[in-house]
């Protein structure tokens, strides 16, 4: 026991400490309502939307928004509301699922990497992520979606393979200043394998780090999706997708610019409020920030 | 007082100099846009329509060619007599008629022309054409004498593509990046990428063409086209790919839209061969299931006239066969019911690049999903489209429009995308390639119209139109697209 305040929880962070600091963040709780409220969306449109968007009515086509449409409606006369509601689980799908492949390789990967550090291992680990991470993600996942066929599936694993390289820089980082911890040292001499100190005392504490950058990748896998379905790469139709939308409307943005405002603001609030929300929770989580700021 | 009087005078005058320097000079000058750039400039060597956009009668031109009515008018031969076994075409060649290298055009051009095009090894995309040919003779030099082996009745109609226009052996070389014909403009320029400029000949042997200078730019996102034309960049375009913008155009004084029609009938192509589209029933029941209006108004933004048969409206001998396949969801699911399919059926439809295509595929889709058929979208460029589709056949449905004029033989092919197979139709189209008589003609052409609507072989949705914005000063473009091209010949400012 060499130093208490950095191997020891803090004494002034009790639960009711975190919930209170995390209340007087601003951009925690402004992110947090945001990402909330387009999840909560998402959820709602599996019971229930405005309208049903499988059916267009061409007849009702390009309304300006209305007490009937709030958002208006597309090129097919479908309520834009009702597609952003859908729409925000097409992003969310392809986000969680693209930040789990980088977190279910990543962070193992990172883990193996610091607990055999120095060495061949190490290296091989570390090179690789550093190939992966020299290729702007975009372009390769343009190829990939290009190459296998556009799809959602395809657009969720590029998205992921790219996030593999940031969970695994992260997790070894964060793993090997543990590593030199005295409890670490405690645990190896009470036997236990690297392996089990990896995943029981390592892992545990560099999830602060993982939510925060899972939060911020999150958002970048919702704007890589919007961006591969904007150049048709993403998620094909009839599922809506916040991209496409955007690409559907840029013809007629000068007639129906209601077409696009909205699944604008929706990509833009997203990836704020996520934004906002991983600042707000890197804020508590950070020791060192946190003791300046209480 | 003075000072503000002077100023106003100043102004004045300066406007009084602008106003007769315009009166005196109109414009000579035009950037026209299009939305594909051509991948070379051999017209005679690639089935690419921007090919023939660019070069056709601008720079070459052919023994007859297409008028802006789609009449055929005589072109580098004045005038032609045809024997009377309707054997033996002999043209009269114009006089005086150089390329633009300076060489003399004669006889022996039409036959190196003519020879090239149907021989063995020819790259021509349309060797159909040439195929009734057995002897291109050279009378003198001014005399040219083509034998067929059968009477064709549309020979004179076949020598006005832009796959059968007249090319020279001392140029053919280099056709490629610098094409050398006889027409009114001469190549100047391409930038790869951008635009192809094209100048003025001052030695050309017909009227004169009006402006000096024509530069086509190439803008293939509808959405800068739609900027660039807004913003002037482009004083006129041609095949405007969003319909939506037209209205604006329209509304704007500073513009004018031509709406013209096209030879391009716009369909949900099956594949025949595909079970269980090799079933009748079933592609009669796509048939109802699809509202021509609703593709037309959600994809076309109404700009489009409904077709139930894979002929132009425009044409004399068109019938209008679209009650056949009236819009009724509920007689299409029973004719499923008849065939006795298992519902749903999942099928692949590609869908190219232009607005009918992607648009109309998204309405034809959700119309489909109504009576128990799932199509899988996919999006292709255009390149994809022609390998795996095309080519490939790839594919259980896909929208496209075929621009070739008076196209309906592509169904006597078996092996052709759709893979449409009817000894019937093969019958019939045997009868009308031997068949001159006029009356007989036209019979014929009804009956095979007919033929494929009974058979449903694909779902006719609409005949494209050509949507044109120009600015309003512009006078002398085609209204309607006989053919692809951009004829400039005849195309002045008025001011």
């Amino acid at each position: 026991m060499s130093d208490p305040r950095v191997d020891h929880i803090p004494p002034e962070a009790t639960p009711f400490r975190t919930w209170h600091l995390a209340f007087r963040s601003r951009n925690l709780v402004i992110g947090s309502v945001l990402t909330l409220v387009f999840v909560a969306a998402a959820l709602i449109s599996f019971v229930w939307t405005p309208y049903d968007i499988s059916k267009l009515a061409i007849s009702e086509k390009m309304q300006v928004p209305s007490w009937s449409h709030w958002m208006g409606t597309d090129h097919f006369g479908r309520d834009i509301l009702s597609m952003i509601m859908v729409g925000a689980r097409t992003s969310i799908a392809v986000a969680v699922v693209a930040v789990g492949i980088g977190m279910l390789f990543g962070v193992p990967l990172g883990l193996w990497a610091a607990a055999r550090r120095g060495s061949m291992l190490d290296e091989v680990i570390m090179r690789a992520n550093d190939l992966v991470f020299a290729f702007p993600s975009l372009l390769i996942a343009i190829m990939i979606t290009a190459t296998f066929g556009p799809s959602a599936v395809n657009a969720i694993i590029a998205i992921g393979i790219f996030n593999i390289p940031v969970f695994a820089r992260l997790t070894r980082s964060g793993a090997l200043s543990l590593w030199q911890r005295d409890f670490i040292l405690a645990a190896r001499v009470s036997g236990k394998s690297s392996a089990r100190i990896s995943f029981e005392h390592i892992l545990p504490n560099v999830t602060n780090l993982l939510i925060v950058q899972g939060t911020i990748q999150f958002s970048l896998g919702i704007l890589a999706e919007a961006g591969l379905s904007y150049v048709g790469l993403g998620a094909q139709p009839p599922v809506p997708s916040w991209g496409r939308m955007l690409a559907d409307s840029q013809t007629m943005i000068s007639i129906a610019p209601h077409m696009a405002i909205f699944p604008g603001l929706a990509i833009l609030l997203t990836v704020l409020g996520l934004n906002l929300m991983g600042d707000g929770l890197r804020d508590i989580f950070d020791p060192k920030l946190r003791r300046s700021r209480a | 007082m003075t000072y503000a009087f002077l100023a106003r005078a100043g102004a004045a005058s300066a406007l009084a100099l602008s106003a007769s320097l315009a009166l005196a000079a109109p414009r000579t000058d035009l950037t026209m846009g299009q939305q594909l750039e051509p991948p070379h400039l051999d017209p005679t060597s690639a089935a690419a329509g921007a090919i023939d956009a660019v070069t056709y009668a601008n720079i070459f031109e052919g023994l007859t060619r297409f008028a802006s009515d789609g009449s055929i008018i005589p072109g580098l031969a004045e005038s032609w007599e045809i024997s009377d076994d309707g054997l033996e075409y002999t043209f009269k060649l114009a006089e005086g008629v150089k390329f633009h290298d300076g060489t003399d055009f004669d006889a022996e051009d039409v036959k190196f022309s003519l020879d090239r095009a149907r021989a063995e090894d020819s790259a021509n995309a349309q060797k159909g054409l040439f195929e009734g040919i057995t002897e291109v003779t050279v009378v003198d030099p001014q005399t040219v004498k083509v034998t067929l082996a059968a009477p064709n009745g549309s020979f004179l109609f076949n020598m006005a593509w832009g796959d059968a226009v007249i090319v020279a052996p001392e140029s053919i070389e280099t056709i490629k990046t610098n094409p050398v014909g006889t027409g009114a403009f001469r190549f100047e320029n391409w930038v790869q990428g951008d635009s192809i400029t094209l100048v003025k000949n001052p030695e050309y042997w017909g009227e004169p063409a009006k402006l000096e200078k024509v530069t086509f730019k190439f803008i293939s996102d509808p959405t800068a086209a739609f900027a660039a034309v807004m913003a002037e960049d482009v004083q006129a375009f041609g095949a405007f790919p969003a319909p939506e913008n037209l209205p604006q155009f329209d509304a704007d004084p500073r513009f004018k839209v031509l709406v013209g029609s096209t030879e391009g009938e716009t369909i949900l192509a099956i594949n025949n061969k595909l079970p269980p589209f090799d079933n009748v029933k079933v592609r009669e029941a796509i048939a109802h299931a699809v509202n021509r209006q609703e593709v037309i108004d959600g994809a076309q933004f109404g700009y489009g006239t409904p077709i139930g048969t894979h002929f132009a409206p425009h044409h004399p001998d068109y019938v209008d066969l679209t009650g056949m396949s009236d819009h009724d969801p509920e007689k299409a699911k029973a004719l499923l019911e008849e065939a006795g399919v298992s519902l749903p059926i999942q099928v692949k439809m590609t869908l190219p690049p232009p607005s009918y295509a992607r648009r109309g595929g998204e309405i034809i889709a959700a119309a489909l999903r109504e009576i128990g058929i799932e199509p899988q979208i996919e999006n292709v460029e255009w390149a994809q489209w022609l390998e795996t589709t095309f080519r490939g056949k790839d594919f259980g449905l896909t929208i496209i429009s075929h621009t070739e004029p008076m196209d309906i033989g592509i169904y006597a092919n078996p092996d052709y995308y759709f893979q449409y197979d009817s000894a019937e139709f093969q019958g019939v189209m045997d009868q009308l390639n031997l068949e001159t008589d006029e009356a007989k003609r036209s019979e014929l052409l009804k009956q095979a119209q007919e033929i494929i609507a009974q058979d449903y072989v694909n779902a006719y949705l609409f005949q494209l139109p050509l949507l044109t914005v120009a600015n309003a000063k512009i006078e002398g473009l085609w209204e309607n697209a006989p053919t692809q091209a951009a004829d400039m010949t005849g195309v002045y400012w008025t001011e």
